[in-house]
């Protein structure tokens, strides 16, 4: 069954992959609390930490719940890749029988 | 031995080929590709050439092939391209091929006639069967007319025109006449209202659609037709009708009154249009069988006949000698290939069976030769992009060496992103080892055709991308903090502020972060101050190494073309003059780098205040920034001022003024005075024997020297290069405004697009990011690597063809283009789509 032509396979697997390794690495980045994605961490914009031990909890549950949000955007860029890869070979398929 | 560093050494050469070797030799040399004739009749008409007639055959030829071609892709045939390379055929199987030609093409020709005629019939046959079959249904209402209208016990209201006027004939049987045709359905309702006012209203029209659209014969469209039947009555009528009916094109045909002959009619059409099917498929099955044959050998055909009349054409070049025995031609080869020909030569000789052999002569000319840069797939795309400025000057030094790792560096220092850099390096990559199935393919896609002969380049600037990425620390605009940050984290007032700002004083270890920018600077507030401060002293330094070490090739070429007064008058003066103001801003930037610290960096010199200060010779004390740097400074910097001062009259005056003595001096030593490197002098080409001729059309005059044209020259030179040195080092400014540019735009993409991807911290979160991820990913590709990428590339280029080679490079030669079939075929072959 072909649902999209041989290009657009072929870009969405490009894209899965790209995908996969960063969303991978960021995931591992963001569960290592790497500092570099601190600004990105979605914090809640009137909350006011009274001690920085408060601050630290709430900034290392966000690290981790992005951390698998990233993984979750992994996994479904690896079911992205599994379709369009075999788009790509069903293309094939069909151009050579033509 | 063909090196990049300069182009090949080229020689005019003379050769005599035997008439009966010369169209094996030129084939041999054809596909060698290493020669460059020259047209030794150039005031003779194309139409008198030797070899018109040859010529002319070969064009009938082609004209065959394409028309064959044209019948081929007309039928959906796949033609046969296998890629071979078949050697020019000799000129007695011209006649062969010719004949072939023609006999295909007469075939092919008649075929086509015949399935003309054919098809005509055929559509008259259908369109008799529609007219037989439609017209059946008009005649039965017709009929049911007429019994209607001698029913006496029919009403008035339901009487119809026509029967009201047969009535008032006088009752008795009416005796209408009919003609039946066909008509475009397009020209129908003009042709109904014409017959309404032609024939006053007394005409009776009936029409009826055919359903499938039928075949034009002579342009093989599909229309669509109508099937119409009129009645009338009386001979002037019907002679009207009819002319109305040619005017409008419509066919008539013969359409027999009783329904017995019709139906008879219509048998006889049914059984004759099944007999032309038969015939009809057997002619295109005839047609189809012809041309797939012809396919398989189209290709090879076409090349074959290039060839031919490619050698043909060279040949028309030649001078014919007094005793009509051999050729004479001139062609510019390099000196190396020299050997190479010579076996082609003998190879072609031998091939024709002449038993006198060609012979190759070196010839001594003052014409500047060809430039010829041996390239292979590598140094191509470099090459290229030199040759685009201007054709190297024979024997200059050529840039593209150095422009192979100058080009992609600059462009990485503007395009400084590993991450961006990883995936153009990948794709270059991807094209590279690709190479052999993506150039077997054969795109002619435009924009793919540039990026694929640029693969290389793109490897290289990609790979170079990486490394200026690693330095600046930014991968996808975020940090990598491999070794572990030397700063420590400052003391927050604040929970959690929006930025830190870093202070070297308080937060530095004193140990350097190993490898490129500190991470840490990602998160700060004076990241931008610290970086515009790093990128431009950085750009400052690269402009003006680039630009020292063009002059100095200059200097290169002055030796090898012999001009010691160039050295003198221009080298020295231009380097004294970059050295001793930029060369000295360079030496301040390392000194402010080295010497200064946080601890006194208040006092840290500002360095355009001071080369301003230097120019007007202004020394304040204080504020201690702008005071002096070291002891001495103010004698040092004094000396440099004027030393370039001195440099703007030195290459101004000292140069004309000297080969004025010179040509005063020696005025009978015809002293030719060379106002820029490789001054072209045209002319004469003195032969082996001795004896000198005078080409047509260049001929030399004795070159007077004028002073006021040398002065005037050397003054804009002078002025272009004082003022472009303070300019072009202003230029190379770029190179941090574009990386500043490119590291903003990768932040903003981040935090504008790819944040939005962490907003929702439970699953759902997953998806949107999922989706976020994509978009990100597309902006990226299309805005940072593609746009900024060709803004990069578009800087790069500049600076490489403006700030560098103007330093050195004339770029006054012509390019070598030697006669070969490869890019004979080659040019063919892009015409042809």
């Amino acid at each position: 069954m072909r649902i999209c032509g041989p290009k657009t396979s072929v870009c969405c697997t490009i894209l899965s992959v790209w995908g996969i390794i960063m969303l991978v690495l960021m995931g591992i980045f963001l569960y290592t609390q790497s500092v570099a994605l601190a600004e990105d961490l979605p914090y809640d914009e009137n909350a006011s930490w009274k001690t920085p031990q408060e601050f630290l909890n709430e900034a290392e549950r966000l690290y981790s719940k992005s951390a698998y949000n990233c993984w979750i955007a992994a996994c479904l860029y690896v079911v992205t890749l599994v379709i369009s890869l075999q788009q790509y070979y069903a293309n094939r398929k069909a151009s050579y029988t033509i | 031995m063909g090196s990049l560093f300069r182009c090949e050494e080229m020689t005019l050469c003379q050769l005599f080929l035997q008439s009966e070797a010369a169209y094996a030799c030129v084939s041999e040399l054809g596909e060698l590709g290493l020669v460059q004739f020259r047209d030794l009749n150039p005031d003779v008409n194309s139409f008198q050439r030797k070899f018109v007639n040859e010529v002319r055959r070969c064009d009938e030829m082609e004209r065959k092939l394409r028309f064959l071609e044209k019948e081929i892709k007309k039928d959906g045939i796949p033609m046969l391209d296998i890629g071979d390379n078949p050697e020019a055929p000799q000129p007695r199987e011209m006649i062969d091929l010719e004949a072939t030609f023609e006999k295909l093409e007469n075939e092919l020709k008649e075929v086509n006639t015949n399935a003309e005629a054919l098809k005509k019939t055929y559509l008259e046959l259908t369109e008799l069967k529609h007219i037989l079959r439609k017209t059946q249904a008009f005649f039965d209402e017709a009929e049911f007319h007429h019994a209607q209208m001698h029913d006496p016990s029919m009403q008035e209201e339901s009487v119809t025109l026509l029967g009201e006027e047969g009535l008032r004939a006088g009752g008795q049987a009416l005796k209408l006449g009919f003609v039946a045709g066909v008509v475009l359905r397009e020209r129908l309702p003009s042709f109904e209202r014409m017959l309404w006012r032609v024939c006053r209203g007394n005409v009776f029209l009936r029409q009826a659609e055919i359903d499938t659209p039928l075949e034009d014969p002579v342009s093989g469209d599909q229309v669509n037709k109508c099937v119409f039947i009129v009645f009338f009555q009386g001979e002037q009528l019907k002679s009207r009708v009819k002319k109305i009916c040619e005017g409008f094109r419509a066919t008539l045909y013969p359409c027999p009154e009783t329904p017995a002959d019709r139906r008879e009619m219509s048998i006889g059409v049914m059984t004759r249009i099944e007999d032309l099917n038969t015939v009809l498929g057997q002619t295109t099955d005839h047609r189809h069988r012809v041309l797939v044959a012809a396919a398989k050998n189209i290709k090879n055909w076409f090349v074959k006949v290039r060839k031919i009349k490619a050698i043909y054409h060279t040949l028309n070049l030649f001078n014919l000698d007094v005793t009509q025995k051999c050729l004479i031609s001139e062609c510019w080869c390099a000196v190396c290939d020299l050997e190479k020909i010579q076996m082609a030569l003998r190879r072609g000789t031998e091939r024709s069976g002449s038993t006198v052999p060609s012979i190759l002569n070196r010839m001594d000319s003052k014409e500047t030769p060809p430039t010829y840069n041996r390239t292979n797939k590598f140094t191509r795309g470099f090459q290229n992009i030199v040759d685009a400025y201007g054709v190297a000057s024979y024997r200059e030094v050529n840039p593209a060496p150095y422009t192979i790792i100058t080009f992609p560096f600059l462009f990485a220092v503007m395009f400084g992103d590993a991450g961006h850099g990883l995936i153009m390096a990948l794709f270059g990559l991807w094209m590279v080892l690709k190479e052999k199935a993506l150039s077997a393919q054969k795109s002619d896609n435009e924009i793919w055709n540039t990026f694929f002969n640029g693969r290389y380049i793109i490897l290289l600037m990609g790979t170079f991308s990486i490394y200026t990425g690693l330095i600046y620390n930014d991968v996808f605009s975020k940090s990598l903090n491999i070794f572990g940050s030397s700063w420590n984290s400052p003391a927050m007032k604040e929970l959690f502020p929006s930025h830190i700002q870093l202070n070297p004083a308080s937060q530095y270890q004193g140990v350097p972060y190993p490898f490129g920018i500190d991470p840490v600077w990602q998160v700060a507030e004076n990241k931008i101050l610290f970086m515009n401060s790093y990128k431009m002293k950085v750009s400052v330094i690269l402009g003006v190494s680039q630009m020292i070490f063009g002059v100095s090739l200059s200097l290169i070429n002055h030796k090898y073309f012999k001009h010691p007064l160039n050295v003198i008058c221009e080298f020295v003066p231009q380097i004294i003059f970059l050295l001793a103001i930029f060369g000295y801003l360079v030496l301040l930037i390392f000194a402010k780098w080295v010497t200064y610290d946080v601890s006194d960096s208040s006092c840290a010199r500002s360095l355009l205040i001071m080369l301003i200060n230097m120019f007007i010779f202004s020394y304040p004390t204080h504020p201690c920034y702008l005071s002096a740097m070291y002891n001495g400074q103010e004698g040092i910097q004094a000396i440099l001022v004027i030393l370039a001062i001195v440099c703007i009259p030195w290459m101004l005056f000292v140069k004309p003024f000297i080969l004025r003595r010179q040509w005063l001096n020696r005025p009978h030593l015809m002293s030719s005075p060379k106002p820029a490197d490789g001054a072209i002098d045209e002319g004469e080409v003195v032969h082996e024997d001795g004896t000198t001729r005078i080409e047509a059309g260049h001929e030399e005059s004795e070159e007077g020297f004028n002073f006021g044209d040398v002065f005037i020259h050397q003054a804009i030179h002078t002025i272009e290069y004082c003022l472009g040195s303070i300019s072009h080092t202003a230029s190379y400014l770029r190179l941090w405004a574009l990386s500043l540019a490119h590291a903003q735009l990768s932040e903003v993409l981040w935090t504008m697009v790819m944040k939005i991807g962490f907003v929702v911290p439970t699953w759902p979160g997953g998806i949107i990011l999922y989706l976020i991820f994509a978009f990100w990913a597309g902006l990226t590709i299309g805005v940072l690597l593609i746009m900024e990428g060709l803004s990069a590339f578009l800087h790069a280029l500049r600076l490489h063809w403006v700030e560098f080679q103007s330093k050195f490079y004339g770029g006054t030669g012509y390019m070598f283009s030697p006669f070969s079939f490869e890019t004979i075929l080659e040019l063919a072959s892009t015409e042809d789509k």
